[in-house]
């Protein structure tokens, strides 16, 4: 993969409708972060190298949403979570393939890219979300 | 003895908060102008008002930016400076804290800080869409995660962390309702049950319609002043002893912990350190209950219990009009409502009241020292400022 792709939440995005979980890891203290930044929050660098993110991890707390925003409604209701991946790095999402009663803190979970909706043009971002392992 | 007055509140005003229909922002806030200026007749408000810092959350429900200068205008206070704050539900709570900074800075020796919100004309899904605009919008907004949404994350993980119940959470429902049958400018004036707010429908689970604060509009304000100066215009100031605010990341997903707010915590540290008071010390308080988690949350990031025994404090009664730590008396954002930009000045216009003996029927007997807390969004803002009566 090229190395020239800029550290911005579009380019996180364009990696994810190719079914890539890619994170910025920082070239001079290691500092991973997810999603990219264009300043290292530690040590305040300003390079960082392309690194993948296993795309599994655990639940850490969930919600199913009944009052939704007007372009979710069709969804509602629908449950959301954080999700707890490795390297202590977190990201929230939708978690589909589950009804609510199922959803238990600590259970294993896979993001999910088959469910983005990559046909809408850009700069409609794809949305991931997650399934049970 | 506690730490030194900062700056003295020498006023404050509050407009009747609930459905205010045909009423614009502007027109609100000068209703809350209006008390403040009433309240204190040795005031000149065109000689002495020298600056004024006003919170505003949304330029979405009325089509209208540029807030400062047009509450300044419709307030009769032209041609001073006049800056908007915005940090979303705590904007007008990071007003007083730049009008702090401003009267100490010896730039303004008195400043008008107040807050407003007209949102009720909305619908609630515009509404649920405006208030999320608070949030990470990428990460959260983008996918579907609502502000009732992001406490509800944090009221599961509280629950499956320390074993809080639903019941304790309806427990801030019932006390803040009750409390709003005392106060004559609450938005809602009637009493409810446990059960009725227990079997109301689901917002963002678990948090149910009485979990949530209210859609409102409001406006609030309060006239500080340099200490020396407070009895040239009041016999029965209020002083602000401490003031802290801090920030977070705007992600909860990124926080450290999805059961406490960093902010907050840090907050309270920076105004308890400063005022030289203790959380033992604190007679009444009003906090940022946007929803009944943030307030089981705000009990054990201001200190008042220990970590994870919020909801039991809830469930205790402690916290009711009459007991050991009265905890929103106005009703809260629960009862009293939440338009967003007003509440940060709407809890010092309480605790202004408070500390000089004028809440009437929801009075604190004696208290001399409070406490108000009030939070930006999920946790990425949060402001405390404790107050101490002139009265010693």
């Amino acid at each position: 993969m090229s190395m020239s792709e800029p550290f911005t939440i579009e380019q996180f995005y364009k990696f994810l409708a190719q079914g890539k979980l890619m994170a910025g890891k920082c070239q001079k203290c290691g500092k991973i972060h997810l999603p990219p930044r264009p300043l290292c929050d530690k040590c305040f660098h300003q390079e960082f190298t392309w690194v993948t993110v296993p795309g599994k991890g655990k639940l850490l707390t969930y919600t199913v949403i009944h009052v939704a925003p007007q372009q979710f409604q069709e969804k509602a209701p629908y449950a959301v979570g954080i999700i707890q991946l490795e390297n202590n790095l977190k990201l929230p999402g939708m978690i589909t393939a589950i009804s609510p009663e199922q959803l238990h803190i600590g259970m294993d979970l896979t993001i999910d890219f088959t469910a983005c909706d990559n046909t809408k043009p850009w700069p409609q971002w794809p949305r991931y979300c997650f399934k049970p392992t | 003895m506690n730490g030194k007055s900062l700056v003295s509140i020498v006023s404050a005003g509050l407009s009747k908060f609930g459905k205010n229909e045909g009423l614009y922002a502007r027109e609100l806030f000068a209703e809350a102008v209006k008390e403040a200026f009433d309240r204190c007749p040795r005031l000149e408000p065109k000689r002495d008002v020298k600056a004024m810092f006003v919170g505003h959350m949304g330029e979405s429900y009325e089509h209208q930016g540029h807030t400062a200068s047009t509450v300044a205008d419709w307030s009769g206070l032209l041609n001073i400076p006049a800056t908007r704050t915005e940090a979303a539900c705590a904007s007008s709570g990071a007003a007083l804290q730049s009008g702090i900074y401003a009267v100490l800075s010896g730039l303004a020796d008195v400043v008008l800080v107040g807050g407003v919100e007209k949102m009720t004309h909305r619908s609630t899904t515009e509404v649920t869409e405006y208030l999320a605009m608070a949030s990470d919008y990428p990460f959260e907004q983008w996918h579907g995660i609502t502000f009732p949404g992001l406490y509800a994350l944090m009221a599961t993980a509280h629950m499956h962390k320390y074993g809080t119940t639903e019941s304790q959470l309806a427990a801030i429902a019932v006390k803040n309702h009750y409390h709003g049958t005392l106060n004559p400018k609450a938005h809602m004036q009637k009493e409810i049950t446990l059960e009725k707010a227990l079997n109301s429908r689901t917002i963002a689970s678990p948090l149910k319609l009485y979990d949530c604060s209210l859609i409102t509009d409001g406006a609030s304000c309060a006239i500080i002043t340099k200490p020396e100066l407070a009895n040239k215009f009041t016999d029965q100031p209020v002083h602000i002893i401490g003031t802290g605010q801090a920030s977070d990341t705007i992600g909860l997903y990124e926080r450290q912990s999805l059961t406490s707010l960093q902010a907050a915590k840090l907050a309270a540290k920076k105004a308890y350190t400063m005022a030289a008071v203790k959380p033992e010390d604190i007679e009444v308080a009003e906090v940022h209950d946007c929803f009944t988690i943030a307030e089981i949350i705000a009990y054990e990031d201001l200190g008042f219990c220990l970590t994870g025994e919020g909801g039991k404090l809830a469930e205790s009664g402690e916290t009711r009009l009459g007991e050991r730590l009265p905890v929103n008396t106005s009703g809260g954002l629960k009862a009293k409502g939440h338009p967003v930009g007003a509440t940060g000045t709407g809890q010092a216009y309480e605790m202004y009241l408070q500390l000089t003996g004028q809440t009437d029927q929801r009075q604190v007997k004696n208290a001399k020292i409070g406490l108000t807390h009030n939070v930006g969004g999920s946790g990425a803002t949060a402001t405390v400022h404790i107050y101490r009566s002139g009265q010693q």
